[in-house]
């Protein structure tokens, strides 16, 4: 089997308004911020809320699925990867990459669920697959 | 009919070069400064007020006006992209009915095409910005950030690859009478599709060209406007905005222009359908079509129908658009298109576009500008410009 060349996610800025999120990536889940004052769901997360500016903002753990908004091949790139914007179930919007599916296959709309890559310095940087696809793997590892 | 206007375009100037191997950038600056203010008649010690954008280097209007030996009254170092020259037409306008000065200079240089810059490189606006940590692990480019505002375009209104691909066929017809223009060849909306996928859905040829040069422009107030002459041209109306990701509601198919361009129209008192040229900043195809639907010249999702066979070519069409050749066909200085459009509108309300070109009675035209990407966060800058008799 020959090695097919991996797509290198550059290393995020981690900073203290950042950081809660990154770690919690490392550990596996997807951390979003919610306003105690107005109540309003923002990404990406800030220390101040950019519908109230109160600085209350709390983090909670994200239920890691939703669907795609819009996506675009790279096909310029080597290898080629999908960009991609993917409204969350709890209703905001994050950029990230659609993976582990042939490229043909990306629709809009279409359900997904949160993975993750290494990026080149090790952090884990949330990515988002065909929901059907995690379920199918699931079930194989179940049965083996 | 004479419309009330409260300062003027008196000269414009567009750098010939396309790659500027041996010059600097504050070089390119000067320049384009020196041919605008010739164009206008004036001299370098006429400018009191003047405007640039990120482009200008080191501390931006402060180096720069020291390099051109500039005194002046007036600074305005509004940054928006590709958008900020003609959002500093609109502000040269206010700044010269305040009295805060009479001689505007508004200057735009860049090399990156010399410099080696690709057309589908990341650009580097700094690790401070906030919005980077969330963005930059995924490799967003120009292209591919646009390239999902066209695919959620299609997704919602249908458009088709070959409803963009007419824009640059629009451009290719207009480029070909421009001897400086970097692409010339007439295209087909079929080379267009054929051309090879950069990031889908957008090919090679909805991408607008990488090159070196600038542009400059010089406003007035309208007593220095009688003295100058009937080549002045009047700013009518204007309007700027911003839009960005909302906090993560976002909505990749509407541009700034939803807001700029009512409020040009409105300052105007004009309507889309009274303008008899546009020039549409056009890094890519999609924005000139998402453009032309926010500017009002048709409906939301109609833009495909509308740029379809040959609506925006001079001669042809209802709307002639970039008879230049824009930054599709002709250049886009510093990557950053928005001087350009202002010029060649002038050019076209003074009766000086290329005879090929010239739209026939040319009496009032649209610029706008968009800066930034449409795919996160966006400038948009519209200014309405008429005849001296306009």
């Amino acid at each position: 089997m020959t090695s097919q060349p991996q797509h290198i996610y550059p290393d995020p800025l981690v900073n203290s308004e950042t950081a809660p999120y990154w770690q919690a990536c490392q550990a596996g889940t997807l951390q979003l911020k919610r306003c105690n004052a107005c109540g309003q769901t923002h990404f990406y997360p800030r220390a101040v809320c950019p519908f109230c500016l109160s600085g209350d903002t709390v983090w909670f753990t994200a239920s890691g699925l939703g669907r795609v908004y819009a996506f675009s091949v790279m096909r310029r790139a080597e290898p080629p990867y999908a960009i991609a914007y993917v409204t969350l179930d709890e209703g905001v919007t994050l950029m990230t990459h659609i993976v582990d599916c042939a490229f043909d296959g990306i629709a809009i709309g279409q359900r997904v669920a949160l993975a993750f890559r290494q990026s080149a310095g090790g952090q884990a940087v949330p990515v988002f697959r065909p929901q059907a696809r995690l379920s199918a793997e699931a079930l194989v590892g179940s049965l083996s | 009919m004479s419309r009330p206007c409260k300062a003027y375009i008196a000269g414009a100037f567009e750098h010939p070069t396309r790659k500027a191997v041996d010059k600097t950038v504050p070089q390119l600056h000067a320049e384009v400064a020196l041919g605008a203010l010739r164009d206008a008649g004036l001299e370098s010690c006429d400018v009191d007020g003047y405007f640039c954008a990120g482009d200008a280097p080191g501390l931006g209007g402060l180096s720069m006006a020291e390099y051109m030996g500039l005194n002046l009254r007036h600074i305005d170092t509004t940054e928006t992209g590709g958008s900020s020259y003609i959002a500093h037409v609109g502000h040269a306008v206010d700044a010269i009915a305040a009295g805060r000065c009479s001689v505007a200079l508004i200057t735009l240089a860049g090399r990156p095409r010399a410099e080696g810059m690709s057309s589908v490189g990341a650009r580097d606006y700094g690790r401070g910005a906030p919005d980077v940590a969330f963005e930059q692990p995924y490799s967003p480019l120009i292209t591919n950030l646009y390239a999902m505002a066209a695919q959620r375009h299609m997704h919602e209104h249908g458009t088709t690859s070959e409803q963009l691909a007419a824009i640059k066929v629009a451009a290719s017809h207009h480029a070909q009478h421009n001897e400086r223009a970097m692409l010339r060849e007439v295209v087909t909306v079929e080379d267009v599709v054929n051309s090879p996928l950069v990031a889908d859905p957008l090919h090679r040829l909805d991408c607008c060209v990488v090159s070196d040069g600038g542009g400059a422009l010089v406003l007035v107030s309208p007593e220095k406007a009688r003295e100058i002459g009937p080549r002045c041209v009047k700013v009518l109306g204007q309007g700027t905005a911003i839009k960005h990701l909302s906090a993560g509601r976002v909505d990749l198919t509407h541009t700034g222009a939803v807001t700029s361009g009512p409020l040009a129209f409105a300052d105007a008192r004009l309507i889309p359908a009274d303008i008899d040229y546009v020039s549409i900043y056009d890094s890519f195809t999609i924005t000139v079509l998402m453009t032309l639907e926010d500017l009002g010249f048709c409906a939301k999702g109609q833009g495909g129908r509308f740029v379809s066979d040959g609506n925006l070519i001079s001669g042809v069409g209802r709307l002639p658009f970039n008879t230049d050749g824009g930054g599709l066909c002709n250049n886009h200085p510093g990557n950053r298109g928005g001087m350009t459009k202002v010029i060649e509108a002038v050019r076209q309300l003074r009766g000086e576009a290329h005879p090929r070109v010239q739209v026939r009675d040319c009496t009032l035209a649209l610029a706008h500008g968009t800066g930034g990407s449409i795919g996160t966060r966006m400038g948009s800058a519209t200014v309405i410009l008429g005849r001296n008799d306009a």
